[in-house]
């Protein structure tokens, strides 16, 4: 199991974490490279269909990075995305994957360390987790039907 | 609004375990308001119920779909297309009226989603209260607006009574004394007076009980 890479996809908040990728990069610092980086408009974006959706796909494991609590571009983005993660968490224990494949982070555009430093950071807990007891194969498309105006 | 709330997913996904298709029906009106059975909740629902189902080896095929109302037929009929034969179950994420209708029309067997909780409004995003006990015969225009019946514990018409303590219910010291609301608010009316007189006791042959309660109006009748 030592050279499971496991599959990690990050909802990156545009105004810090995003940045702070960047920052990362930048400064060459080294980190997981299994973590996918969705780019997000503000951590206030994302929601349980999105998140739920990445574990369909395939990952074993998601975070959201937002920006420091109190300096969220939109005022309350991070704050709302906190409390998103929060339910669904429990959401996911329920559904057997488990809350601790789900986490937030908050972050600075300044801490491109901290970036690697999450990624490093979950990524082992993942890897501790072990794979996800999804498996996609198992996931049919879904099929959403709207009513016709009449 | 008709306020409601999802039941745990367990017990929902325990019911459907023999099904492989099903259909997860919302409804546009209270229960999207309350954040319990609109289009979002509907696709989260889905969403789950597919992760789980697939932790067994089996996968489920989920249709989502959003009613307008569902306690109206002509919305049944709009959505009696999507219901083909192939789907094994509907699950029904409308209050208790919704998924009656559901079952109603369609052969499938119709289960429900949501516990259907009260009558009530907001009181601030994601808490909502009760404010109606639909007793048939409404009585705020005595009472300040304040409902006795669903607000005070015990629904008496001539309160307050011995547990109203500093303005709270003996239930809970969070539940406010409806008829210590009802005074306050009177005295801001200058109607104080009114409550003085003696309310008799309710008639309620015109609440719950005695089967279900039918309105009629004649003049839009077809």
């Amino acid at each position: 199991m030592n050279d499971w890479h496991p599959k990690i996809v990050a909802f990156c908040c545009y105004y810090c974490a995003y940045a702070a990728a960047d920052l990362a990069g930048s400064l060459r610092l080294q980190y997981p490279a299994n973590v996918r980086m969705v780019e997000q408009p503000c951590s206030g974006k994302i929601d349980p269909l999105i998140l739920l959706r990445a574990f369909e796909e395939g990952a074993d494991g998601v975070y959201v990075a937002a920006c420091v609590e109190g300096d969220c571009h939109f005022l309350k983005g991070n704050i709302r995305a906190k409390q998103r993660v929060h339910q669904l968490k429990r959401l996911l224990d329920e559904i057997g994957i488990g809350g601790q494949r789900l986490e937030m982070y908050n972050l600075s555009s300044s801490m491109g360390s901290r970036f690697a430093e999450v990624a490093r950071e979950f990524t082992a807990r993942i890897r501790s987790l072990g794979p996800s007891p999804v498996n996609p194969e198992n996931i049919k498309p879904a099929v959403r039907l709207t009513e016709e105006k009449r | 609004m008709i306020v409601a709330e999802q039941k745990p997913l367990v017990e929902i996904a325990e019911r459907i375990k023999e099904a492989n298709k099903v259909l997860i029906v919302g409804c546009s009106m209270c229960v999207t308001v309350c954040l319990a059975g609109g289009e979002k909740e509907v696709g989260v629902l889905a969403a789950a119920l597919r992760l789980l189902r697939a932790q067994t080896g089996r996968s489920l095929e989920t249709v989502e779909y959003t009613a307008t109302r569902q306690c109206d037929q002509e919305y049944l009929e709009a959505m009696a297309k999507i219901v083909t034969p192939d789907i094994d179950l509907i699950i029904s994420m409308a209050c208790g009226v919704g998924v009656q209708y559901v079952a109603e029309r369609f052969d499938q067997w119709t289960i429900p989603a949501l516990n259907t909780k009260l009558i009530g409004g907001t009181l601030e995003h994601g808490v909502w209260e009760e404010r109606c006990g639909l007793c048939g015969d409404c009585v705020l225009h005595k009472t300040g607006g304040i409902c006795p019946i669903i607000r005070c514990s015990k629904s008496i018409l001539n309160g307050p009574c011995g547990g109203s303590q500093n303005g709270k219910c003996e239930i809970s010291p969070t539940t406010p004394c409806a008829w210590q609301l009802i005074y306050d608010k009177m005295a801001k009316l200058g109607k104080l007076e009114a409550l003085l007189t003696i309310e008799p006791v309710k008639d309620w042959s015109k609440a719950r009980d005695g089967g279900p309660r039918r309105v009629v109006k004649e003049d839009v009748a077809l």
